[in-house]
């Protein structure tokens, strides 16, 4: 069932007449919203450094790994997101899945596999932009594949469950409450160290941080494709935990996370059940 | 023997009406004041269906409805009593519940538009499990009767609404359902594909052993043609249940007289004249007429109710005593029609 979902889901992501239009909306779109956030930080960092070699900067190729890979977060999350409002508002289908034996849980995740298909092409462009245009520093030994897929795989794991607890939420929301959709990963955006260290961040900022997984996700990820010459260099906040620790937290806050997923459903699937707003229109 | 469904004092309270955004934001405002209250959709409803029957439920618009059929589809919490379907608790045994039901609600277009006709069905085919070939050998035959097999390779977002409830009427049937519930199944189709669905229907039912169906309508005679038993809703209570030949004995011993007549002014003389029981009253303006159905106790109040019309310079233009219908039932019990 899971796998009919995610056909669902691949067909609404991919069903595009024309095949230019559908690698604009999958692939270019996100990519080109990483780069503007580059950009942006490009400039910031250029005014205050002054420094123009900035595809040699350790701080630039932090902040472009990051936001590289948080296009899983954007998209992932966004996907999980607008499952039921789309099945609600859009398709009106939501009463007869929700309805149907498959669990509501699994087709969500199934509805956002086809993201996690996408969003991995789309974070390969941008780290290859980012190597063969930009001059980013790249550096992985062979050893370290396995344990880099590993670290994706609960990473990704990490962004669903996130994303069940968006879905979770949306049971209760209306449509008009995209500001979930966006300010969530807006969070995330801020808080888990994308686009600057976490020592940037003032005291509470840094709690917020090290409760997300997100963030040691993006640790990880750093410090085993930068190589560790540049890792140095840059005040993470971080430095105290050795690799282990750092995914060792991650298995911890993903696991809390899951917990917390099926938790909120089951919580959100009651209190929409009784408040009748399972299929809920706004009707306009 | 476990009854396919069965409800116990099951109230359903909603806080608020909802709102309508499609009317203005003005009378949309007005509206919410007006309405303010929690609405009781269901009041104590007793029913209790039987394997294998057809049994309808006939109501109004607002009379509760789509309300009953949401709670027994697991879509629902009451608010209080219960309900089981096949013997589970639609409150804590949903899984056992939604393996066994399905759904239809008429009037309604949903379905995932970018899928073509015969994906849709397939895929919520899937998530019950059907094996794939079945599915599919299951979605030709019942596209070929219901007239939509020439549509199964189309888009359905290219679909008429019409066209779309068919498909939603084959996604109901095509998983092969204990119980299948179809909420005003045949509202807005035109007269050819209601006809080849009420037939469907009551084959469905009645060629395999241990089906049921819970039918709503608002159209009397859908109820009356189809159903072995009725139940007769308005503001969330059961207000009667029988076979349909039954609840028109009910009134057999009344007779039901219909009269048109010059557009009344006023109808409160007739509501005071002796021996008769309720009534409800159309204006249709086009021709400047009201119609009037009235249930008579006693013939003799023909002739007050004729010069209660004649005293306020109303014509009358036709008068005819008919035999009772569902409908009459209904208004001699509630005092106002189906589709007031
Ligand atoms: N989700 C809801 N929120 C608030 N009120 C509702 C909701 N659904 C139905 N109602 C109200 O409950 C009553 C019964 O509605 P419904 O069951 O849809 O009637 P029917 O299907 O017989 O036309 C109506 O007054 C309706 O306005
Ligand atoms: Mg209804």
């Amino acid at each position: 069932m899971f796998k009919q979902a995610a056909w669902l889901g691949w067909e609404m992501d991919s069903n595009w007449t024309e095949p230019g239009l559908f690698l604009i909306y999958s692939i270019i779109k996100p990519v080109a919203g990483a780069f503007i956030l580059v950009l942006m930080s490009f400039v910031a960092l250029f005014i205050g450094t002054g420094n123009p070699d900035l595809g040699k900067s350790a701080m630039f190729a932090y902040l472009f790994v990051g936001n590289a890979f948080f296009i899983y977060v954007a998209s992932v999350l966004f996907g999980c997101f607008q499952v039921i409002q789309s099945d609600r508002e859009w398709y009106q289908t939501i009463r007869y899945v929700y309805m149907s034996p498959i669990n509501f849980y699994t087709y969500i995740v199934g509805r956002a596999a086809s993201k996690v298909l996408l969003a991995t092409i789309a974070t390969a462009v941008t780290l290859a932009f980012g190597v063969f245009a930009l001059h980013i520093d790249l550096s992985m030994s062979l050893w370290d594949i396995p344990l880099f897929l590993a670290v994706m795989v609960i990473g990704l794991l990490c962004v669903v469950a996130i994303g069940l607890c968006l879905a979770g939420l949306s049971f209760l929301t209306a449509k008009h409450t995209h500001g979930l959709a966006e300010g969530i990963p807006g969070m995330f955006y801020l808080f888990c160290g994308v686009i600057f260290p976490l020592s940037v961040l003032p005291g509470w900022g840094q709690s917020v941080g090290r409760a997300l997984p997100i963030t040691y996700w993006l640790e990880a990820i750093r410090r085993l494709i930068l190589p560790s010459s540049q890792i140095a260099q840059v005040t993470t906040g971080l430095e105290q935990r050795d690799l282990a620790g750092i995914i060792a937290l991650l298995l911890i806050s993903t696991a809390f996370f899951f917990l917390l997923s099926i938790l909120l459903f089951r919580m959100t699937e009651y209190l929409a059940r009784k408040a009748g707003i399972i299929d809920m229109t706004t009707n306009y | 023997m476990t009854y396919a469904t069965e409800t116990r004092d099951l109230t359903r309270i909603f806080k608020r009406k909802p709102k309508r955004h499609l009317l203005k934001r003005k009378s949309a405002k007005k509206n919410e004041k007006e309405n303010g209250g929690p609405v009781t959709a269901l009041d104590h409803v007793n029913l209790t269906i039987k394997e294998g029957e057809l049994f309808g439920l006939l109501g109004p618009n607002g009379a509760g409805k789509t309300t009953l059929i949401k709670v027994l589809c697991t879509l629902l919490l009451p608010t209080s009593g219960s309900a089981y379907v096949a013997g589970f608790d639609v409150s804590k045994e949903v899984n056992q519940i939604r393996r066994k039901i399905n759904m239809v609600s008429g009037g309604e277009t949903s379905g995932y538009g970018l899928l073509t006709t015969r994906e849709n069905i397939w895929m919520f085919s899937q998530f019950y499990g059907i094996p794939s070939k079945v599915a599919k050998e299951r979605i030709d035959e019942l596209m070929h009767t219901f007239g939509l097999y020439d549509k199964k390779n189309v888009k359905v977002r290219t679909l008429s609404t019409g066209e779309r409830q068919k498909m939603n009427m084959i996604r109901g049937f095509v998983t092969d359902p204990e119980i299948l519930f179809l909420d005003e199944p045949t509202l807005g189709l035109d007269v050819n594909a209601s006809r080849t669905i009420r037939e469907y229907i009551m084959n469905w039912v009645r060629k395999r052993e241990h089906k049921t169906v819970l039918l709503t309508t608002h159209y009397m005679m859908e109820a009356e043609m189809m159903c072995d038993r009725v139940a007769i809703i308005d503001r969330g209570r059961i207000l009667a249940l029988d076979t349909p030949a039954n609840l028109k004995r009910m009134i057999r011993k009344e007779s039901t007289v219909q009269l048109e007549v010059d557009t009344l002014k006023s109808t409160a003389p007739i509501g005071g004249i002796k021996g008769i029981g309720n009534f409800s009253s159309k204006d249709d303006i086009a021709h400047g007429t009201t119609n009037l159905t009235i249930i008579v106790e006693d013939e003799s109040a023909i002739s007050d109710i004729m010069s209660a019309i004649t005293a306020q310079g109303s014509r009358i233009r036709s008068m005819r005593k008919t035999d009772p219908t569902l409908e009459d039932v209904f208004i001699s019990m509630v005092g106002k029609g189906l589709e007031e």
